[in-house]
């Protein structure tokens, strides 16, 4: 592979669409330009510390090295999973839930992607690992959240319906199902609209990234299939995940509903 | 038989008390002093000290949905899931018997529910808890949104169940309605002081 090198002075030159924008957020009193300087300096950093990381990391043989960081990911991730609930679960329950979602679904479906499909060598190579897992956690967690915001929304509006089967003597899933299949079907359906437009409205991030880092763009689009496999699959599976546990959660041991464990609405 | 023993509602002192089958109890007492609550509770859809046995198991021995098969409670206001009434019951339901019985005819069980009135929907919600003929039945005001003759129908229903051997705990503001209905009546006095039991020619 042969990609053209980009060098400090070519950053800045890209930069300077930023400062186009910055000149108009000034010009026109928008109040933008601070907010559009910091988040440009963050995003700038942060990649950079990034690469220098995975530069670090994908030099190092251990195997203790990949876990170390899928740790990180998958806690940040869970830690970003639960900021993104408007009623969230009490305390730890929240981030267990989350975090345990995610390490188990997230994990799983990253190790099946490099094992069993890409197969490198060694299995635990960062080079695979890291990439595939940040976009399984990236798109997990999105699907994650909605299906979790989609069910607790659902068990507090609906708290009689849903008591009135419980009082029928259904169990807690039945009582359930309504919020459970809308749950499931919000988180869901931008999973199929995503793989329904690919590659006719954008070209997928992955596969723009291989085919200008001098990739051939037929061996790009079948990465990119195996991805938006594994991605769909381990949202779906995420989404599932999250929304039974979520109901594990509001209810108890005899299927009795449990609203108080949901922290008081922030308002 | 229903035994509760010492049963813990909310604040409340713990409560004790029996319904033999046959019997119809009534509860009465002061909004807030707990009424709801203790129903809730001795279905077991609110955690509550104490025991609660239905014909000798203690609730905490049997699963929670298969106790509330058994001790059913029915609120003022049901809650609906479904589009139309006819998706709440199960498919063996003797509703052809039920419905009129109730005073409504069987064509309102599958127009929307939104546009059935309160009392409609509260008679379907008293057929509905009694549909799966449950042992026990806690109706919550079973008739507050009736006018006379949909509340002496539902009455009718109500004895009926009470003489096909069901135990019947029922919360009223009506005391016209608890003593044509009620063989024992249970005072709850609110302020913190204990339930009283007594019969219902007091």
């Amino acid at each position: 592979m042969n990609y053209m090198a980009l060098s400090g002075g070519d950053l800045a030159l890209a930069a300077l669409l930023l400062v186009v924008n910055g000149a108009i957020s000034l010009a026109f009193r928008l109040g933008l330009a601070v907010s559009f300087g910091v988040a440009a300096v963050r995003m700038g950093v942060q990649l950079a510390a990034v690469g220098f990381v995975l530069n670090f990391i994908f030099a190092q043989t251990s195997p203790l090295w990949t876990l170390l960081i899928v740790l990180v990911m998958v806690l940040v991730a869970g830690y970003e999973l639960v900021q993104r609930q408007e009623r969230r679960f009490r305390s730890w329950l929240a981030y267990g839930l989350g975090n345990a979602t995610l390490l188990l679904v997230g994990g799983l479906a990253t190790l099946y992607a490099v094992v069993v499909v890409v197969h490198p060598s060694p299995w635990y190579a960062p080079r695979y690992i890291v990439p595939i897992l940040g976009m399984v956690l990236g798109n997990t967690l999105t699907s994650c959240s909605l299906a979790l915001q989609t069910l607790t929304e659902g068990a507090v509006r609906e708290r009689a319906a849903i008591e009135a089967r419980i009082a029928l003597g259904a169990t807690r899933i039945e009582a359930f199902a309504t919020v459970l299949r809308r749950a499931l079907n919000t988180a869901i359906t931008p999973l199929l609209n995503v793989m329904s437009v690919a590659g006719i409205v954008s070209l997928p991030g992955m596969m723009t990234g291989q085919i200008l880092a001098g990739a051939d763009p037929a061996e790009a689009a079948k990465y990119q299939i195996m991805i938006m496999f594994v991605l769909t699959g381990a949202s779906g599976l995420g989404a599932f995940a999250a929304a039974f546990g979520g109901v594990l959660l509001l209810t108890d041991a005899r299927h009795r509903l449990r609203l108080d464990r949901l922290a008081p609405s922030p308002t | 038989m229903l035994r509760i023993d010492y049963l813990a509602v909310g604040g409340l002192p713990r409560i004790s008390f029996e319904v033999t089958p046959h019997e119809c109890l009534a509860v009465e007492g002061p909004s807030g002093s707990g009424k709801t609550r203790l129903l809730r509770a001795i279905a077991d859809l609110d955690a509550a000290d104490g025991f609660v046995y239905l014909d000798g198991a203690e609730r905490r021995e049997v699963p929670g949905p298969e106790w509330r098969r058994r001790v059913r409670y029915a609120s003022a206001e049901p809650a609906w899931w479904g589009a139309n009434a006819r998706e709440h019951f199960p498919a063996t339901a003797k509703l052809d018997r039920l419905i009129p019985a109730v005073g409504l005819e069987p064509q309102l069980l599958d127009r929307p529910l939104s546009e059935l009135s309160t009392g409609e929907r509260q008679r379907l919600g008293l057929v509905r808890a009694i549909a799966d003929g449950p042992r026990v039945l806690l109706l919550d005001e079973p008739t507050s949104a009736l006018d006379a003759q949909a509340t002496a129908l539902a009455e009718e229903l109500i004895k009926f169940q009470v003489l096909a051997g069901r135990m019947v705990v029922l919360v009223s503001h009506n005391p016209l309605q608890v003593a044509r209905l009620a063989h024992t009546r249970l005072v709850l006095p609110g302020n913190g002081k204990a339930a009283i039991v007594a019969s219902a020619a007091a």
